[in-house]
């Protein structure tokens, strides 16, 4: 049962950003973005500046470029949106290279790309240098509600169950020569998903009644405790100080 | 029978599930301190159903289970499930952590023992499995019959009152079968093992119990038991070619 | 659907992360009640599969495709509370791994995608299926009609949002035909699947729908070969199945202009999409969601394995873009919340009795 193991996204890796305690990562990724987004749109060599603070984080934290860039083709739907938004945006427009479009939005345009690129690229670091059990340790260090906690916890758990049992049944469903086009196949999928549902749970329930078992209450026992320093959670929170600067200088300029 | 000494007490239990399957249909019996007995019976007996009800998994039937005289029930759940240690019959299924030693640890721990209390449990579970020197691996890079010691140890970590084991010799190579065997014999608990190995049961367990039907069919010495023909035959229980259950020596047999 | 960052502005962010906090923490209190010891694995599951169906996109007419929500099915599956937490859990956590969904958006699509949804579903299922025969059949329409609102709702709720704190002026007409067109091509979707896999669970293991609870049958147990009623421990916990009668009608009362407000709501939505079927509504159609499907064409399959490795790219389906507001949903998810809660006044009496 893959729960806990190290998730395709995370690079693995013994770097200074890899070693702070998850929830200071957790937290000062936050605060930068909220930063970030709070930054005025027309300061653009705030975004720049920003860009550089993650590109210096990356590099600390020995995550390459390429990675990271392919990473933020997530974005790209999004980007198809914001492209449009020039011409069908109203108010005042001008003529750029013979098309009419929008001044404000292409303001738009220019500060949801420029701010959600930011704030993918933070969440992908932190994907990147945190693994998954980590990630939720951290989310309960930070008070988040051990419902919750318990709640993502299992749902990662059974995130694997699932893409086994998705496989299996994708497996099955080709080899007697079906492929979804169109309407006409939506039964077909649906069916497939309750099935799904019940095969995952009855496999995931076994390790759940396993762990009931062991005297499991809902929250992880502490097995290694993890705390911070002061010391970590300065070093963690450079990134979004800086930031902050930068924000602060982009209000006054 | 002393209600305070058995470690494991159960009368008339009887359980349906959700979808309207009845499994079980009032099911007496009891085990003494330190006894290991065998629950034996055909596919469908009832056998996991039963297990699952001893640390207060399944309820919502009628009956009571009691657990060295503590009545399984919401008010003592905590109690009741360090002390009923259930060995699964899938191992992937028991071990969930990354590591053995997190694995072990995750009983202990969750019953609140911590730093070198903690520490000094899980080696002495791991050593009474012969694992120690596993501590730091991942459980699903170890041979089945490893993980299957693992698994024996998370729950040894607990130091339960009894021990359930479902089905321990499924699919162990002989070799395992045996190591295991010695494991169980060297531990000093009650035990209650669920199986249809049957020369596993004679090997260990001086007393039997047979599981048909939702109800208890038969309890007695085990090999009196598997000697009986016609009984093994109304219950659908069947010895492997060629053995005969008078012919073994039985070894470590309890006076 | 997914709200990236820098798309609504902060003030209307704060103010939907307020919303959403205060929801969560409703549903916190609530789910307490709804999840015991066997349903709380139950809740991962319902968020692990609202993560898969979420990545599972289907064709929608056109070569288009679209993503499920799955607030319907959560609320079904395993009760509103819990429903709001399966699915804010998801967008937490896509929003960390995949980055799907800004951080700072997260209260704008909680609010959308968690609450909206589960509450509009719910809010339509429970009277449907009080009012219908009490059979598994029922169940399935009802959820198949909760799910079908509840998608275009959520929809509809985007495109008020964004017209509270929208960063940029793209008139709101044309957000919402484009939103609320394409959302009813997907609530259809998310109808089939919700109302087949709510069905496909009720015939095999009815206890896992909690929406279906009051259909349950009381067990007769043989015991040494007399007939014995097994205890229920489930009835305690349902509240309407033990309310007094005068309680029941004014609950029903509630609960019909409920279903009436939501059937207005609906028409109106439909209304106003076919009323738009320019501007946006077309742009969106030949240039994003084109491009959402273009990127979707190497999944041959729409149930198509991604592997974890895979879902960075899968996980493209993110979306059209977001909007915040707030008003409605306060007292959307107030009024909602308020008539769940008392409905289920009735504390739960401890519900594991095996000691006789």
């Amino acid at each position: 049962m893959g729960a806990g193991h190290a998730h395709r996204l995370y690079r693995h890796g013994h770097s200074p950003v890899h070693g702070l305690p998850p929830h200071t990562k957790l937290a000062a990724t936050f605060a930068f973005v909220v930063v970030v987004v709070s930054t005025p749109r027309e300061a653009m060599w705030a975004f720049g500046l920003y860009a550089a603070l993650l590109a210096g984080v990356a590099y600390h934290a020995r995550v390459p470029a390429g990675f990271l860039l392919k990473r933020l083709l997530i974005e790209v739907p999004f980007v198809a949106f914001a492209v449009l938004m020039p011409f069908v945006a109203e108010g005042e427009r001008v003529e750029v290279l013979g098309m009419s479009l929008s001044v404000s939005g292409l303001w738009g345009a220019w500060n949801v790309l420029a701010k959600g690129t930011l704030g993918v690229a933070a969440s992908v670091l932190l994907a990147a240098t945190t693994e998954l059990r980590e990630l939720l340790l951290g989310l309960e260090r930070l008070k988040l509600p051990p419902l919750l906690v318990q709640i993502a916890s299992f749902m990662i758990r059974y995130g694997d169950v699932i893409t086994d049992e998705m496989r299996r049944m994708r497996i099955a469903r080709e080899s007697r020569g079906f492929e979804a086009r169109g309407v006409r196949h939506w039964g077909v999928l649906a069916k497939s998903a309750g099935a799904l549902f019940i095969r995952s749970y009855e496999r995931g329930e076994r390790v759940h009644l396993a762990m009931v078992s062991r005297g499991y209450t809902g929250a992880m026992p502490v097995i290694d405790e993890v705390t911070a320093s002061r010391a970590q959670w300065a070093h963690a929170f450079t990134l979004p100080l800086a930031a902050l600067v930068v924000c602060l200088l982009g209000w006054t300029l | 029978m002393d209600a305070v000494t058995a470690s494991l007490e159960v009368s008339g239990l009887a359980f349906a599930y959700p979808d309207g399957h009845q499994a079980l249909f009032g099911v007496d019996f009891s085990i003494e301190r330190g006894e290991r007995v065998a629950l034996l019976g055909p596919n469908g007996a009832g056998k996991t159903t039963l297990v699952l009800h001893l640390n207060g998994i399944l309820t919502g039937g009628t009956g009571t289970v009691k657990v060295a005289g503590l009545p399984v029930g919401r008010a003592h759940m905590a109690e009741i499930r360090r002390k009923v240690g259930i060995v699964f019959q899938d191992p992937d299924d028991q071990l969930f952590m990354p590591t053995v030693r997190e694995d072990v640890a995750f009983g202990p721990a969750a019953a609140g023992l911590k730093g070198a209390a903690l520490e000094e449990r899980v080696d002495l579970a791991l050593e009474q499995v012969g694992m120690a020197e596993f501590k730091e691996r991942p459980p699903h890079h170890l041979s089945f019959g490893q993980r299957r010691r693992v698994a024996v140890a998370t729950v040894l970590a607990m130091e339960p009152e009894i021990l359930v084991l479902d089905e321990p010799s499924s699919n162990l190579d002989p070799a395992s079968r045996r190591e295991l065997a010695d494991i169980l014999r060297s531990l000093d608990v009650t035990v209650l093992m669920v199986t249809h190995d049957l020369p596993y049961a004679l090997e260990l367990c001086p007393r039997a119990l047979i599981l048909s039907e939702g109800v208890i069919a038969a309890d007695g010495g085990t090999g009196e038991l598997l000697a009986d023909e016609e009984l093994m035959r109304a219950h659908r229980l069947e010895l492997p070619f060629g053995f005969d259950p008078r012919s073994v020596p039985v070894p470590g047999a309890r006076p | 659907m997914h709200v990236p960052d820098g798309f609504i502005d902060a003030p209307t962010s704060v103010a939907t992360g307020a919303v959403a906090a205060a929801a969560v923490a409703v549903s916190l209190r609530g789910a307490r009640r709804e999840l015991d010891e066997r349903t709380a694995p139950l809740a991962g599951l319902v968020a692990a599969f609202i993560f898969a169906v979420q990545m599972l996109n289907f064709p929608v007419a056109a070569g288009t495709s679209g993503h499920l929500l799955g607030g319907a099915l959560a609320a079904i599956l395993v009760g509103p509370y819990t429903g709001v937490l399966c699915v804010s859990v998801v967008l937490l956590m896509q929003g960390i791994l995949f980055a799907d969904g800004g951080l700072t958006a997260l209260g704008v699509n909680i609010t959308n995608m968690a609450v909206v949804t589960t509450v509009v579903a719910y809010a339509l299922f429970r009277p449907l299926v009080k009012l219908l025969p009490r059979t598994r059949r029922s169940v399935t329409i009802a959820s198949f009609v909760a799910a079908l609102v509840s998608v275009p709702a959520s929809a509809l709720v985007f495109t008020l949002m964004y017209a509270v704190g929208g960063t940029t002026d793209v008139s709101i007409g044309k957000v919402a035909g484009a939103m609320v067109g394409v959302h009813l091509l997907i609530g259809i979707g998310e109808a089939a699947i919700t109302a087949l896999t709510v069905g496909a669970v009720i015939a095999v293991r009815p206890d896992l729908v909690y929406g279906a609870r009051g259909l349950r049958q009381r067990l007769q147990l043989r015991v040494n070969g007399a007939l014995v009623d097994a205890p229920a421990p489930d009835e305690a916990r349902d509240g309407a199945r033990t309310a007094p009668v005068a309680a029941r009608t004014s609950r029903r009362a509630l609960w019909i202009s409920g279903l009436v407000t939501s059937l207005v709501l609906a028409g109106f939505v439909s209304f106003y999409a076919s009323a738009n079927p320019d501007g946006l509504e077309k742009v969106a159609a030949d240039h994003g969601i084109d491009k959402k499907a273009e990127e979707h064409d190497y999944a041959d399959s729409p149930l198509a394995d991604y592997g974890v490795k895979d879902v960075d790219d899968a996980r493209l389906s993110g979306g059209l873009a977001g909007v915040i507001g707030v008003g409605v949903t306060v007292a959307a998810g107030t009024g909602v919340f308020w008539a769940v809660r008392r409905r289920r006044s009735a504390d739960d009496v401890s519900p594991v009795s095996t000691s006789v």
